[in-house]
């Protein structure tokens, strides 16, 4: 029992570690990735090749004034960041980043005793039989935080992002939820050790579930409010959104808490739609062993690296959105489509377990891959043209149309 | 409707937003590998395009911190005629005419407030001496206000190009 409590302990003090300091060179890399896409170099001035900006950043922010605005809700106002913050920490703790690692010790320290632990530790800091649902209801506490500093800055404009964080936050968890539902039917289990696990017998998820793999992406973006989602923020519009009246290290917080977010975002990605820690085309990687550990955390953190990459590259490509195409898009495109798909994957895998009898996972995912090649053409060719994209010449005609219909009552 | 706007038709039936999206991230990835041009500033600069440093040079009719010319002797070109105090705009100018021994006039006094000068170059074009110019340079920030008005001695002892003003005759500068 010692000996997996002091495990537990020392796998937390790694992966809070190594978080909060990726998220610091993430800031970094922000930077840099968007000075790149612009013809730019990006911060270099600090350290080699500014490396040291990330550290300079923290200091200036620690050193500034704290304001607080005199209206502000004093209590709320303070703890809105801590509660955006500890979120997007805690979801990673049930995540697992590599192969487990086998741990034999057997020994004691003075008074406290005895400690043991035998056989193979997974490398994952709460294995919970119920990760995923975890997942899902640490993660729409995020809004919370978000929510809280709009409301307790007592500022029209922090006020205004944190309602647009809320709704919008609100509406995309549905979308996440049900483009979740799909994986749970391919794996038959809720726990994200099982979901890798099945992966690696079978295919990634994303070849089979690649619709579901995409409304997650896009639920993704708007629940962590990245471009192009970042409404709340919408800096031509509301200043700076929730944080408008956060200073020094209380904003600090939400930057971290953003990126902690878009961390814990991609890991998710990774873990259930890219095979989480699998090191694909060998089995070697299941054998478990000291190496199989390293091997498979270095893949792991390649695969979330890309993700970020990916995310970074998405924001500084797009636009954002309008406020009603982004709830448009939630509610009237995401939503349907992941409650349809749900049904297209019930009745797919029913057919091929049941009806063709088909039992191995991997000739199951190539049927289902068939088929969310047909999905994909269908939405990505057939619905999304002129769906998405819309001129407003065709509002406008409806209104005017409506404008003629209605009675004049002057 | 009131308002008349103007609405332009877009093809909206062969837009696809995933394909225009992967379209726009196609190019955002193109331009990460392509030529920076950020300029290093401090590292490398441009001091006038004869020096050939930097990418890029600066034009040789720009008007920044002013230069006296002197003559043989060390002397300042100037004969104190009190045109270009005259013709300042931003009246930046002090000039207080002196006599030597030979009866010809030099100045006394010559300073320019370089925070009140508006870099018209007013004064070159109007020295009958070509004697006071503005110079092909920038890099004047200094600690204190009062190191910005330049008196005799720093104006001869300045050493940057002098613009070459606009020319009528040749407008595009060739």
């Amino acid at each position: 029992m010692k000996g997996f409590l002091l495990l537990s302990v020392l796998k937390m003090l790694m992966v809070f570690t190594v978080i909060m300091v990726g998220v610091a060179l993430l800031t970094l890399m922000e930077r840099k990735v968007s000075a790149w896409m612009q013809n730019r170099r990006g911060p270099n001035r600090v350290g080699p090749a500014g490396l040291l900006q990330p550290a300079a950043d923290g200091l200036k922010n620690i050193l500034k004034e704290e304001t607080s605005p005199a209206l502000a809700h004093r209590w709320l106002f303070l703890l809105a960041p801590a509660f955006s913050f500890i979120p997007a920490l805690l979801l990673f703790a049930v995540i697992p980043f590599g192969a487990p690692l086998p741990v034999d010790f057997d020994f004691t320290l003075g008074p406290l005793g005895r400690f043991v632990h035998q056989g193979s530790m997974p490398m994952v800091v709460a294995d919970l039989p119920i990760g995923f649902l975890f997942v899902l209801a640490i993660s729409s506490m995020g809004v919370y935080g978000i929510a809280l500093a709009g409301w307790s800055s007592n500022s029209k404009y922090a006020l205004l992002g944190g309602l647009r964080a809320s709704a919008q936050m609100v509406s995309y968890e549905v979308a996440m939820g049900l483009s979740l539902i799909p994986v749970l039917l391919m794996s038959g289990s809720v726990s994200l050790s099982a979901i890798v696990r099945d992966q690696q017998m079978g295919l990634w998820y994303v070849l089979p579930l690649f619709l579901s793999f995409f409304i997650f992406l896009i639920s993704g973006f708007a629940e962590t409010n990245r471009l192009p989602f970042d409404m709340p923020e919408a800096e031509s519009e509301l200043i700076a959104g929730y944080h408008t009246e956060y200073s020094a290290m209380k904003f600090s917080f939400f930057f971290i808490a953003e990126y902690a977010n878009v961390v814990t975002v991609c890991a998710m990605v990774t873990t259930l739609f890219f095979g989480g820690w699998d090191i694909p085309f060998t089995h070697w990687d299941e054998a478990g062993g000291v190496w199989q550990s390293i091997a498979t955390a270095g893949f792991f953190f390649v695969k979330v690296m890309f993700w970020i990459f990916f995310v970074m590259w998405i924001r500084w490509t797009l636009p954002r959105f309008r406020y009603d195409q982004l709830m448009a898009l939630g509610w009237k495109v995401l939503m349907p489509l992941a409650l349809a798909y749900i049904m297209v994957v019930c009745v797919a895998i029913y057919v091929i377990r049941r009806i063709l009898g088909i039992t191995d996972p991997i000739y199951e995912g190539l049927v289902l891959f068939g088929l969310s090649v047909v999905v994909a053409f269908l939405v990505f060719g057939i619905l999304d043209s002129g769906t998405f994209i819309k001129g407003s010449a065709r509002q406008r005609s409806t209104l005017n149309a409506r404008a003629r219909r209605a009675p004049v009552t002057s | 409707m009131a308002i008349g706007v103007k609405v332009l038709k877009r093809p909206e039936h062969q837009v696809s937003y995933v394909r225009a999206t992967l379209k726009g991230m196609a190019l955002t990835f193109k331009h990460m590998f392509e030529k920076k041009v950020t300029m290093q500033y401090p590292e490398e600069k441009s001091t006038g395009s004869e020096h050939g440093m930097g990418q890029w040079s600066i034009s040789q009719r720009w008007r920044g911190t002013h230069r006296m010319l002197t003559d043989e002797q060390g002397r300042s070109k100037c004969v104190a005629c009190g045109l270009c105090p005259q013709i300042c705009p931003a009246n930046c100018i002090k000039l207080v005419p002196g006599e030597d021994e030979r009866g010809d006039r030099y100045p006394l006094i010559y300073e320019i407030d370089e925070f009140r000068c508006v870099f018209c170059g007013y004064c070159q074009e109007v020295c009958p001496e070509e004697a006071i110019h503005v110079g092909v340079h920038y890099e004047n920030s200094e600690y204190s206000r009062d190191r910005f008005v330049y008196d005799l001695e720093r104006l001869s002892s300045q050493t940057h190009t002098v613009s070459t003003l606009w020319d009528p005759t040749d407008p595009k500068g060739e």
